[in-house]
């Protein structure tokens, strides 16, 4: 292998650990704050890219019906909660979060859809849709089940995954589809030649991590969803709703996921599945980084993206196979290191 | 008047076993309530099921509303507030952190004078601010933790053992404090193993047995009463010195 080759490698594998780390820190938030191990991280992925080529397509994507339909069903749980101590304010703020915002967006999308909006148009609903979808599926899924343990969680969450992917067969078909790229331009250095996809992987990972790091260390808000991952009981007793934080890192989840699949579908053709497997590779990261540190998940996500870099170029058959083999002296060093846990119970 | 805290005909259980039985108790406005007993009476399991963190049968209300429905956060948006046997702070923030989140349901605009209220209470929280909650001393995590629940201006708040584990002169300092939160129009529910301290500073007293109260009244009778004094005040030997 010569320089050129190794280099191209390097580069392929560090775009794609980019999008690796996102989806692995969004998995550590999420479990830090709610013990959900997000399977369905992996089709906030394709929701996200589908969506995105969809609309590029001037078609109307499914997941926006999806949105409005889960929001219905959200408002439905919110007031059958509520129901011992129903007050109109109350039922109004879930009126307006669950129906008429997903209503507005639905209308939207198919005003929109026929009349070929600018790119970042399509981005921003693609995002609005699967973030939308996101929290409702926290809503729906998750906050019932908010005191259970956490296998009874990852049994939820498989089959939200399973769920979801079928509804994704539905909305999309079984062929791929790709998108536009974000950026036509492309610079070369040296014998490296960067797309403009290439160059907005890369910013917006960094802009992502930035905008993440700034809203766990300066806002409230932030601090708050930190606060939960520490300390669950803690936070209840100072008045944070568990229920808010799982909200709150779900609504981060399907925005890293859906962007994600956004900054993908221009490099490759995405499938109603191929979102699993992705997630599942910053599911790697995140193990390696122990399911709580976020800065081992980002390294380890660069190295996952290499190792399958160079995998494909080797042995392109092995290359799935190669990748999840990293796991298997990962999980030995771990359980070697750390004696049996009794699983926390709170 | 009807008091600010009132339990009535309260039980608990885990699972089977009956910690806490047919326990009814008050707190009113600008009053120190304070429950001695043993180890294991159930006391902190009270103190929990009052918060909602342990299920309760029988009528709790607060401020002259059935806390049956509410949720641990409701009630705290009400003026109820645990400082929690085990402090429960947020270890791997710092300790201006944990008392910004102590605000967490108060008005924003409110925030910078309860800041100055905490840290004129104690100064050693305000010398520590940038300090990691999990690092400090046993007693500056006691002061951080009561200080995080004086953040959200509670009407009632409730003290689960502030002296476990303390040295003397902390726990003196820590029940002066306690002192204060009356003329500040706080209202305290104490809990306490060191039953002398808690009775020099508590108006009423209930003292707790096997789950049940067996004695209640003014805390100068109480600490009087033959009984108590025999299984309770007898074997204290840190309290007199430290008050």
């Amino acid at each position: 292998m010569n320089t050129t080759i190794m280099l191209f490698l390097i580069q392929d594998g560090i775009t794609n650990g980019a999008i690796y780390a996102l989806l692995g820190l969004a998995l550590v938030l999420v479990f830090a704050v709610t013990r959900v191990i997000l399977i369905p991280q992996g089709e906030f992925v394709t929701y996200g890219a589908l969506t995105y080529a969809s609309l590029c397509a001037g078609q109307m994507p499914g997941t926006a019906r999806l949105a409005f339909v889960m929001g219905i069903a959200a408002f439905a749980f919110d007031v059958f909660a509520a129901r011992r101590a129903l007050r109109l304010p109350l039922i109004a703020r879930a009126f307006a979060a669950n129906i008429i915002l997903p209503g507005i967006v639905l209308a939207l999308t198919s005003v929109l859809v026929g009349r070929h909006p600018p790119v970042l148009v399509n981005v921003a609903l693609a995002l609005v849709i699967v973030a939308l979808i996101g929290v409702f599926l926290y809503r729906l899924a998750f906050q019932p089940l908010a005191h259970t343990s956490v296998l009874v969680l990852l049994i939820a969450s498989v089959g939200c995954h399973l769920a979801m992917q079928g509804l994704g067969l539905l909305f999309f078909g079984a062929e791929g589809q790709r998108g536009p790229a974000l950026a036509d331009t492309a610079a070369t250095l040296g014998p490296l030649r960067f797309t403009g996809q290439s160059i907005a992987v890369y910013t917006l990972t960094i802009a992502f991590i930035v905008a993440l790091w700034l809203f766990f260390g300066l806002s409230v808000y932030g601090k708050a969803l930190r606060a939960t991952a520490v300390n669950r009981l803690g936070a209840r007793l100072v008045g944070i709703r568990t229920s808010l934080s799982g909200q709150i890192a779900f609504l981060l989840a399907s925005i890293i996921g859906a962007l994600s699949g956004i900054l993908i579908v221009p490099i490759t053709t995405l499938y109603y599945d191929t979102g699993f497997l992705i997630g599942l590779k910053g599911f790697i990261a995140a193990i390696i980084g122990g399911l709580v540190s976020y800065p081992l998940t980002a390294i380890a996500a660069l190295l996952v993206g290499i190792v399958e870099a160079f995998s494909s170029f080797y042995a392109s058959n092995f290359k799935e196979v190669i990748v999840f083999m990293l796991l298997i002296p990962v999980l030995l060093a771990r359980s070697l290191a750390a004696p049996a846990v009794e699983e926390e119970k709170d | 008047m009807s008091a600010l805290l009132s339990v009535a005909d309260a039980h608990v259980a885990y699972g089977k076993v009956e910690a806490v039985r047919s326990v009814s108790l008050e707190v009113g406005a600008h009053e120190i309530v304070t429950i001695i007993g043993a180890n294991g009476a159930g006391k902190t399991t009270l103190l929990n099921a009052v918060m909602g963190v342990l299920p309760l049968r029988g009528h709790v209300g607060f401020a002259g509303q059935d806390l049956a429905q509410l949720e641990i956060e409701d009630r705290v948006g009400l003026g109820l507030s645990l400082v929690a046997e085990h402090r429960e702070l947020f270890w791997t923030m710092n300790v201006e952190d944990n008392l910004l989140l102590g605000a967490f349901r108060s008005a924003r605009s409110a925030t910078a004078s309860s800041f100055e209220r905490v840290y004129a209470l104690f100064p050693r929280l305000k010398e520590r601010r940038k300090q990691l909650a999990g690092t400090l001393s046993g007693g500056e995590q006691q002061m951080l933790a009561m200080g995080r629940a004086l953040m959200g201006a509670p009407r009632l708040l409730m003290l689960d053992e502030p002296s476990l584990g303390l040295a003397p002169i902390i726990v003196a300092d820590i029940f002066r404090t306690v002192g204060e939160l009356r003329s500040a129009g706080v209202s305290v529910l104490l809990v306490e193993q060191n039953a002398q301290a808690a009775l020099k500073i508590a108006d009423r007293a209930y003292v707790m047995e096997l789950g049940e109260f067996v004695l209640q009244g003014p805390a100068r009778d109480i600490e009087r009463h033959e009984g108590v004094a025999a299984s309770y005040l007898g074997f204290q030997h840190t309290g007199e010195s430290a008050i």
